[in-house]
């Protein structure tokens, strides 16, 4: 199982216009792919083709319920249906199978939308506006743009990791690290976040999981019902078919919540909305503004069209694109000098953007996003995995929507998660007599976001302190 | 993504004066539309005119990507009904369009933009946020 190694770009070498062909001339090296410098929390697979969330959440589990409970349907319930009922359960029993299991795949294995992070110049393109519209002095870019859309004002969140404006809809996930469009939530069942481009295999897959969990149901009852006949009992029955009480019990207890999942997201598709916007009361008009939501057509058979049967839109993380040369050579200087560069990381992480050009060539190793962060991210992961983890059995009857919350309180706090990551990198910069500007937005942060964040504190002043 | 283009070999020799960037304009919604404005920095290079119908060619060219029609319709229920799975063997209508799309940046870059010292990026090698124009250095460089 590979996992993505990452590494930094060089940016004095910005590597627009570097042909393949110079791969060939420069000696014998190995093609490298964006995918393994891919800068989100994200694992891939058979050459980028496969992509899926630093955890696995409990896709193992959902793959092995799907599997048991098929399998013993198809042991214990289909031989007797099909000599007393019917041949055709055991094929519609399979449609269903094949449907869901493919669906779940391709759920889990899809890119959900992920906004590849703002360049270097782009980001300091956006600085530069702001900057230009105030005073002379550094200060970080504002958080919030307002555009309007369809006669409605939208709030637009600067993204402190990506280094953009997100554009609607789009919501950062803390869990992967990536702002991802059309944010749905980050689902744990199937291991992934559901966004744009991945919605229509997650609604597709819970409405075929609600329909064979529900076939599976009535076909084990109906098989218990006609075994217990003339007197013999459910004890008897039950004997005869211990399979069918496996069954039974995990069908009775999936069967409320899937359908129950199935029928939101139908309510969410027809209005045109997304978990995490319901979740967060968006459109819903609570703060006191006429608040409707702007992107819906007003028309449930046109927003469903709109949500499912949309032309899909492509991949924008190009992961088997083939890496430029320049930035190549570049990594293969990060490994030499990584350990003085460190410093010099930090310092830049929490100047921003416009110190990172301006210091560009006092350190050859820059990134656009915090290379700390993702290096602690890394450290990071047993400490999130527990903490995401924990949400699921809590709230094990509602599905996905443990995390949504969970995942939408980890997005609202994301931007001040990222802050509170820079300001205890003040800490210890201060203790190694590196100057360096405060972060303003570190008061409010102390507030919400809850225990998500008191997980992420300590780790973060152990692994600076790991003599990095 | 690396180009092999002749161009992009000349444009190595001249130096990168500065870049402008065409942001995304939301104003229809979450359809990929970009501003039209006509930035500042452009002013010397071009005019306005051309720089305003390659923007709006486009976004019109984006827009008949993300179209919702009866064929994209039956595109979608096809792929419903085959659990997705055509879409591993087919070309999606949207990546149709974004061929169409490069082919006319090229084509743009060759004929309107390089003799002017200036070169269009794909949006889709910035993830459809802006549209990278790269200004070189006027050294009077003739095609």
């Amino acid at each position: 199982m590979k996992n993505c190694d990452y590494q930094q770009i060089d940016p004095k070498v910005v590597p627009t216009y570097a042909s393949p062909s110079h791969i060939g001339t420069r000696g014998p090296r190995r093609v490298r792919r964006k995918w393994e410098v891919f800068p989100g929390k994200n694992r891939f697979y058979c050459g980028g083709r496969i992509m899926m969330a630093q955890q696995s959440g409990v896709l193992p589990l959902t793959l092995g319920l799907i599997l048991v409970t098929t399998g013993l349907f198809f042991i214990f319930d289909c031989p007797f249906l099909v000599k007393h009922l019917s041949s055709c359960v055991p094929v519609i029993g399979a449609v269903l199978f094949v449907f869901v299991f493919i669906t779940l795949l391709q759920t889990s294995f899809s890119d959900p939308g992920i906004l590849p992070r703002a360049t270097l110049e782009e980001a300091a393109n956006v600085e530069r506006q702001i900057d230009s519209s105030g005073n002379s002095s550094y200060r970080p870019p504002p958080r919030t743009k307002e555009v309007l859309i369809n006669q409605q004002m939208v709030k637009l969140k600067y993204c402190f990791t990506c280094k953009m404006f997100r554009p609607p809809r789009t919501s950062h996930c803390s869990l992967c690290d990536n702002c991802v469009e059309r944010f749905d939530h980050h689902c744990p069942w199937v291991g992934n976040c559901v966004g744009k481009r991945n919605y229509r295999f997650f609604y597709t897959f819970i409405v075929s999981l609600s329909f064979l969990t529900s076939f599976i149901f009535g076909c084990v009852s109906t098989h218990l019902a006609m075994r217990a006949q003339g007197g013999r009992g459910l004890v008897f029955a039950l004997q005869e078919s211990p399979g069918s009480a496996v069954e039974l019990v995990i069908c009775f207890f999936s069967v409320w919540s899937i359908l129950g999942l199935s029928g939101f997201h139908t309510y969410l598709v027809a209005s045109n909305m997304t978990t995490n916007e319901d979740i967060k009361g968006s459109w819903s008009g609570k703060s006191g503004d006429v608040a409707t939501n702007p992107f819906s057509h007003r028309n449930v058979f046109v927003n469903c069209c709109s949500v499912l049967c949309a032309p899909l839109p492509p991949s924008l993380i190009d992961r088997r694109g083939i890496l430029p040369v320049e930035e190549e050579s570049a990594q293969m200087c990060h490994a030499d000098i990584q350990l003085p560069a460190n410093k010099n990381q930090r310092n830049m992480c929490s100047q921003g953007t416009k110190g990172l050009l301006e210091s560009a060539a006092l350190s050859p190793l820059l990134s656009t996003s915090c290379p700390q962060g993702k290096a602690q991210a890394a450290l990071l992961g047993p400490e999130r995995h527990s903490a995401a983890d924990s949400e699921p059995s809590l709230q094990f009857s509602k599905g996905c929507r443990a995390q949504h919350s969970a995942g939408s309180q980890g997005n609202t706090s994301s931007t001040r998660h990222t802050h509170h990551k820079s300001h205890s990198k003040k800490h210890k910069q201060a203790a190694l007599n590196i100057s360096n500007p405060t972060c303003p937005d570190s008061a409010p942060s102390s507030k919400d976001g809850g225990h998500r964040r008191a997980t992420f504190t300590q780790p973060l002043e152990t692994s600076l302190c790991d003599g990095r | 993504m690396a180009e092999t283009h002749s161009l992009q070999d000349l444009r190595q020799q001249a130096a990168v004066a500065a870049k402008v960037f065409i942001q995304r304009d939301y104003t229809n919604g979450t359809l990929c539309q970009f501003q039209t404005k006509f930035p500042s920095e452009l002013e010397t290079r071009i005019d306005k005119q051309q720089f305003e119908e390659t923007v709006r060619t486009l976004n019109n060219l984006y827009a008949e990507a993300e179209k919702l029609g009866s064929q994209s319709y039956i595109e979608g229920c096809l792929a419903c009904l085959t659990a997705y799975t055509i879409f591993l063997c087919m070309e999606t209508h949207y990546e149709k369009v974004l061929k169409k799309i490069a082919k006319y940046i090229q084509e743009q870059n060759d004929k309107v933009y390089a003799p002017r010292g200036l070169l269009l990026t794909d949006p889709i090698e910035r993830g459809l946020r802006v549209i990278e124009i790269t200004i070189f250095e006027d050294r009077s460089l003739t095609q």
